[in-house]
Order: C-alpha cells, then sequence, then structure tokens
C-alpha cells in the first residue's frame, strides 16, 4: 500500500533516469540519512558511536569497494586487506609529512595510492581468471603487509610497527584561525588523533562513505559500469563487442582499491587510531570478502547490508554468550563457540539464500508492492 | 656450492610435504569443482583427533568400546548379509585392482610392523580400505556403519595406541566427509563456484572452532618414531624425517594415481570431473562420488596432518599450510595430481633459496610469506592453467 508506484508518471528522461526512480526510494534512503547523521550521533552512547556504527561504515567502504571489483567486475580477490593497508600507512605518511594538508586530501592521495598498487595486482587478471586469480591477488596481500612489517620508513621507524594517526584537522592548517583561509576555520575539524571528538569521526566517516556510495551507484549506471558487467558475464563476448578487457579490468581494480585505500585510511584515522599489519592480514580480505557474498554481490546495498550483518553478528554472538555462559564457561570455549557458530550461520545463509541479503530485499520489495492484498 | 645444494634439498624436501597439503585441495577440486578452502583446517583437525585419541589412551575407548562392538557387529553382519549377493554380482572395484591396492597397502603398512600379533591391525585397516572403495560408492551410510563397526572393533585387537587411534581418525575423517556431503554440499549443488568456495570458508571457521574447542588449543607432540637425525651424504646433510616424508607422500601419489586410473571409483571421479551432467546421465551417485572425494581428501590431511605434526607439533598453526599450498596449487593447475607434486618441489625450492641468498641478506628476512605467490603469479602470467592444468578452451 505505501510501497506502490502505480500513478507515478515520469514525463522527462532526466527523472525516469534518476537513481532513486520512486520517491519512496528516495524519501527512505534520505530518512536513513538524516537518522544516521542527526539523530544517531545525538542519541547514542560513544560504544555504539565508536566501535560499532564507526567500524561499520569503515567496513560497508571496503566492501563497497570489493563488491566494484568482485560483484561488478566479476574478478575475484583476496588482497583486500592489503590495499586498505596500502591507503592506511599511504595517507599516514601524508599526514605526517606534510602536515599542512587538510585530511580529507590525505584520505585522497591514500586511496590514489592504494589504486595505483592495485593497478599493478591488476594486470595478471588480464590473463588469469577465477580462483587462480583469487590466488594471484593473494600475492598482493602477502607481499604488501611484509612490506609494511619489514621496511621501516612506512611506520616512521616505530619501534612497535605501529602507525598511530597523528592529530589532523579536516581542513588542513590553511584553513586555521591565522591561516589564509581563515574564513573555514568553524568548519575545520579535528578528525583524528586523540583530541577528536568520537561524534566527529563518526560524521567525517559518515560523509566520506555516503558520498562514495553516490559515486559508486553512478559508476554502476554509467557506460563504465555496464562494460564491468560485461566483462563479468562473459569477458570475450564483451571484447568482440568491442570493451577493452585492459581498459576495463584496470579501472575496475584501479577504483576498487580506491574504495578500499580509503576505507583502510578511515579505518586508522577514525575508528581505531592506530594500525599496525595485523589489522589488515587475510583474516580481513575474507572478512570483506564475506560481507559482500553474505550481502550481495554486484549490489550497493548489499554491501552496507552484508557490513553490518558480519559486523553485528559477533558483537551479538559476544553479548548472547556472555550473558548465558557468565561463568560457566571460560572465554577461551566462548571464542571457539563463536567462531563455529560464526561459520554455521554463514554456511545456513549461503544455503537459503545463495544471492546474499540484497535479494531478500528484493523479495520484501516485491512483496510489499502487493501488500496487504496478496493480487 | 655444497651449502647451496644442502638448501635446494632441504627445500625440495620440504616442498613434497607443501605438495601433500596441496594433493587434498586436487582431488577435491577434480571431482566436484569446489574450491576447498578447509583442507587446511582438515588438516588440523585430522591431526589434533589423531593425538587426542592416542593420548586419551585405552581406558576411556575400551569401556565405551565393549557396548559399541555389539551394536556394530550386528549393524556390520545385517549390512554384509544384504550386500553380499550384489557386490560379487557386479564388484565396484574389479578384483584385480582390488588385489593391487590390498598388496600395496600391505607393503606400505608392512614397513611399519614388527611383525606378530600387529599383523591384525594391518588386516582391519586394508579391510576398511577395501570396504571403503567397494561400498562407498553404492551407499554411503551403509558404509560408515561398517566402517564405525571395524574402527570400533580394531580398538579389541590390540593396545597398540598408534593404529587404535590411525583407524579411529580414519573413520572420523569419512564420517565427516559424509556428513559435509551432505548437510553442506547437497543442498548447495548447481552454486556458482564462489558461494561453494565461501561456504567451505565457513566450513574452515567451523572446523578450526571444533578443533581448538572441542579437542583443545595447546601444542602436542607427535612422534610417529622417525628421528629427525641429519644425514651426510656425500658432504651434503639431509634430514632423516624429510627423507621419510618424502617417500611417503611419494607412496600416497602413486596410490592415488593408480586409484584414479584403476579402478571403477576412480573413473567415475574421473567422469564427475569431466562432465557433471553427462556422469549423471551414464548413472554414477554424484552425491556418493563426492562424499568418497571428501573422504579422500580427508585421508590425505590425515597424513599430511601425521607429517606436519610430528615435525613441527600438532598446534594451531597447521592451519597455515593451506596457505603454502595455493602457491603449489595455481603452479601446478588445480586438477593435475603430478602438478601438485612438481608444483610443491618448484614451490619448496625456490622460497628456501631466496629466502636463504636473497631475502635474508638483502630483504630484512622473511620472504617466505610471499616469494611462492610472486613466483606463482608471473609464472601464470605466461601459463594461466598452470604446469598441467587442462588447456583453458574459450567458447562463447
Amino acid at each position: 500500500m505505501i510501497y506502490r508506484e502505480a500513478g507515478q508518471f515520469k514525463t522527462t528522461y532526466a527523472t525516469d533516469q534518476a537513481i532513486f526512480p520512486i520517491p519512496q526510494d528516495l524519501w527512505f534512503v534520505v530518512a536513513v540519512l538524516v537518522i544516521a547523521a542527526v539523530i544517531i550521533p545525538l542519541t547514542a552512547g560513544q560504544y555504539w558511536l565508536g566501535p560499532i556504527l564507526t567500524q561499520f561504515l569503515v567496513f560497508a567502504l571496503a566492501a563497497l569497494g570489493l563488491n566494484l571489483l568482485t560483484g561488478y567486475a566479476g574478478q575475484l580477490s583476496l588482497g583486500t586487506g592489503g590495499f586498505m593497508a596500502v591507503g592506511a600507512y599511504a595517507c599516514y605518511n601524508f599526514t605526517l609529512r606534510v602536515p599542512e594538508l587538510p585530511l580529507f586530501v590525505s584520505f585522497i592521495l591514500g586511496g590514489v595510492c592504494a589504486a595505483v598498487v592495485g593497478i599493478m595486482f591488476g594486470l595478471p587478471s588480464l590473463r588469469i581468471k577465477g580462483f587462480y586469480l583469487a590466488v594471484a591477488t593473494l600475492a598482493a596481500q602477502f607481499f604488501l603487509l611484509w612490506l609494511f612489517d619489514h621496511v621501516g620508513w612506512f611506520t616512521n621507524y616505530d619501534p612497535a610497527g605501529v602507525a598511530s594517526a597523528p592529530s589532523r584537522t579536516l581542513l588542513g592548517s590553511w584553513a586555521t584561525k591565522d591561516g589564509p583561509l581563515s574564513f573555514l576555520a568553524p568548519l575545520n575539524l579535528m578528525v583524528s588523533g586523540p583530541k577528536a571528538a568520537i561524534e566527529t569521526k563518526y560524521l567525517v566517516t559518515l560523509v566520506t562513505v555516503a558520498l562514495l556510495a553516490l559515486l559508486a551507484k553512478n559508476i554502476v549506471r554509467s557506460s563504465t559500469g555496464r562494460a564491468w558487467r560485461a566483462i563479468r558475464d562473459m569477458d570475450i563476448a564483451a571484447e568482440i563487442i568491442g570493451i577493452s578487457p585492459l581498459k576495463t579490468k584496470l579501472l575496475a581494480f584501479a577504483i576498487s582499491s580506491f574504495y578500499c585505500g580509503v576505507a583502510g585510511a578511515l579505518y586508522v584515522f577514525t575508528y581505531v587510531g592506530n594500525a599496525d599489519t595485523e589489522a589488515f592480514d587475510l583474516a580481513r580480505s575474507f572478512q570483506i570478502l564475506f560481507m559482500v557474498i553474505i550481502g550481495g554481490l554486484g549490489s550497493i546495498l548489499g554491501s552496507f547490508l552484508g557490513a553490518a550483518f558480519i559486523v553485528l553478528l559477533p558483537v551479538l554472538l559476544n553479548i548472547t554468550a556472555s550473558t548465558l555462559g557468565e561463568g560457566t564457561l571460560s572465554s577461551d570455549t566462548l571464542s571457539n563457540l563463536e567462531l563455529i557458530i560464526f561459520g554455521g550461520v554463514i554456511i545456513f545463509f549461503l544455503i537459503i539464500e545463495p544471492h546474499g541479503f540484497a535479494r531478500l530485499w528484493q523479495i520484501a520489495k516485491e512483496k510489499l508492492r502487493l501488500w496487504p492484498f496478496p493480487h | 656450492m655444497l651449502f647451496f645444494l644442502e638448501v635446494l634439498i632441504g627445500g625440495l624436501l620440504s616442498g613434497v610435504m607443501y605438495s601433500l597439503v596441496a594433493l587434498g585441495f586436487v582431488l577435491i577440486f577434480k571431482a566436484s569443482g569446489v574450491f576447498n578452502f578447509a583442507q587446511g583446517a582438515m588438516v588440523l583437525f585430522a591431526a589434533l583427533t589423531f593425538v587426542l585419541l592416542l593420548e586419551v589412551g585405552g581406558g576411556f575407548w575400551a569401556w565405551t568400546g565393549w557396548l559399541s562392538l555389539v551394536f556394530a557387529a550386528v549393524a556390520a553382519g545385517l549390512y554384509v548379509l544384504n550386500r553380499f549377493t550384489e557386490v560379487l554380482k557386479s564388484p565396484v572395484v574389479s578384483s584385480r585392482a582390488a588385489t593391487v591396492i590390498a598388496v600395496l597397502a600391505i607393503l606400505i603398512l608392512g614397513l611399519f610392523f614388527d611383525g606378530g600379533q600387529n599383523m591384525w591391525r594391518a588386516v582391519f585397516v586394508i579391510l576398511l580400505i577395501y570396504v571403503a572403495l567397494t561400498v562407498g560408492v553404492r551407499n554411503p551410510k551403509a558404509a560408515a556403519a561398517v566402517l564405525l563397526g571395524l574402527a570400533l572393533a580394531s580398538l579389541f585387537a590390540g593396545d597398540v595406541n598408534f593404529w587404535r587411534s590411525l583407524v579411529l581418525t580414519l573413520t572420523i575423517m569419512i564420517v565427516l566427509a559424509i556428513a559435509i556431503e551432505r548437510i553442506m554440499l547437497r543442498p548447495l549443488v548447481g552454486q556458482e563456484p564462489i558461494i561453494l568456495f565461501m561456504a567451505t570458508i565457513g566450513l574452515n571457521f567451523v572446523l578450526e572452532g571444533i578443533a581448538q574447542g572441542v579437542w583443545d588449543a595447546d601444542v602436542h607432540a607427535l612422534d610417529i618414531g622417525i628421528e629427525d637425525v641429519p644425514f651426510d651424504v656425500g658432504g651434503v646433510f639431509i634430514s632423516q624425517f624429510d627423507i621419510f616424508a618424502a617417500i611417503s607422500a611419494g607412496v600416497l601419489v602413486a596410490v592415488i594415481g593408480v586409484f584414479f586410473s584403476k579402478t571403477r571409483v576412480g573413473r567415475a571421479l574421473r567422469a564427475v570431473a569431466d562432465d557433471h551432467q553427462a556422469a549423471m546421465s551414464v548413472g554414477i551417485p554424484l552425491k556418493n562420488i563426492w562424499a568418497i572425494v571428501w573422504a579422500a581428501a580427508g585421508i590425505v590431511a590425515l597424513f599430511a596432518g601425521l607429517l606436519w605434526g610430528s615435525k613441527l607439533g600438532v598446534q594451531f598453526s597447521l592451519v597455515l599450510l593451506a596457505f603454502k599450498a595455493l602457491p603449489v596449487l595455481i603452479l601446478g593447475g588445480f586438477t593435475s595430481v603430478p602438478g601438485a607434486i612438481l608444483g610443491g618441489l618448484i614451490v619448496g625450492a625456490t622460497e628456501k633459496v631466496f629466502e636463504v641468498f636473497v631475502g635474508l641478506p638483502y630483504l630484512g628476512g622473511g620472504t617466505e610469506s610471499w616469494s611462492p605467490y610472486m613466483l606463482a603469479m608471473i609464472f601464470l602470467l605466461f601459463r594461466p592453467q598452470g604446469l598441467f592444468g587442462e588447456k583453458i578452451i574459450e567458447r562463447v
């Protein structure tokens, strides 16, 4: 009843091709954004804002990046953690060595570095496909982490190999009260470092993720996105109708790695505050891949749903386990039990809906369209 | 030069051990097209089960054993009576192949025996393998019952813990394989390879959780009676244990090779690998084949677990062996058994030589984590299907 598009007529191409052609969808997204940007920071506690919501947003962004590559362009990659690490360490080094730089520019530069590395490790995709490619991308994962572990320059010769995010403001030192761009000073929020408010970190993450999601939504419905899907569905056929596999695949790797790189930078600067290479290990890559698969391959919304599921499931398991098993079970047993349940739930979800939450959402919408009358 | 040779041979020998892990991947990928990420967890699971059964020892098992034996004997007896005629009419494994396998098995097992009463254990193991081969294709449930009966019966054949727990672990791996096929793979038939791949990662978590949680997370020493003593061959020191591991890996590969090329089950496996639809239409029971192949991978995992476990101790890091096996796989090709061996040799040799002569002096060490992958990646640029992989033919 509420979700019915009957009677909504489109009279121009522009309205017909809008991102959300159905007003209900548009209002829904706007409502979610308003809640996320205004109500949640005002009401939610520190625990929810920091470790849970910011974490969710960061991983959703990484999942989005991987989904562009795997879901849209069909290139299976297990190097996500490596690309996130490139973004994180590049961003860290930009802020450290050029302190005047606005933080958001560092984020972008971190993403660009990740994109360049992504292109290099994307080159084999021109020859290798499927699982062979997945294993080849592991080269990126292991090599990049080894590099950050063994070359001290990347972590500024920190003895523990930990890169701690320095205190930086959103618009950099030029926009402070006595800088050349002093009129921007009120907007120049402290984003990273120990003095930054957790609300600011959350909001900066939210805005970044929202903007990049919008960009992704537009990329996948442009000619680039169509080329990606053509390559995914059958690369030889796509090549025959004039899509260059070289350009398309490398662009997919570049854009995907850019997203992952920005996610890695956000991870260090707005979520955790510091990073060692363990944060970006292979388990991370698999975690992101899980988000994409559980959420739905080839769906922007799916990346968010998958990330929410994978981030929240351990939290829920943890809460249930600690309330139920308080005192009766050791923490080792609990963490192993969590592992078993986590694996079991993943298998269960793959069995009941291999196309992920995005597909469930679609089915729900179909049902909603007819609701409350079945026909 | 001598030093180089020593490093090279050490690398080659450890490469054989890598290929043992890779073999499990190949078996499953060949028969079902599933990229089984849980192979590393299976190695850990098998090794831990084995060690713990060994440590539990006689008391507990003897107690439950007497009770189970009665049930198992009844079940097995009934089953054998039921199937006897049918098996005779159309043996699943031709008698010649079965004889070859049995003789091979006796030879292999004979290596470990000190004679006397232990011969009974050999008979049990051979019977076990034979039953798995013959009846497994027809009725995995019944095969599992027989195996369980045999395993429990073997408890009373003597007091040598090693064989007792080997037989039990074999049984558990086979039951595990059947369970995986039933619970996880059957509902996912016909899904995209990546979905199946993800499911095996889920399985990986479950197995890791069980292995560590239900058993425990300590490091267990495992002694299979081979000492790790280096001996001198013309100035080059070679580890005795590595030689033993390499030889047993070679034997295992030979057995698998014979199994694939000479037996009826092996032929069915190859048919399924070639084309699921066609295999089903000529009457090969796909589901049972999958259970068999997972069981075979489980057995290979047990062997790998025993060898690696006695080298490094049975502990969680055995899971990481899977990552050593992956570059071996892409070098050798996902579907090739000899490829897995050769790939293992190449990977083992390269990573050791690279680490000793380039990594440690110039790059700060630790290059073993990525050098095989780099090698594999560069190699794939020139030969995308691996060394022995089937040529990729694409049609539009």
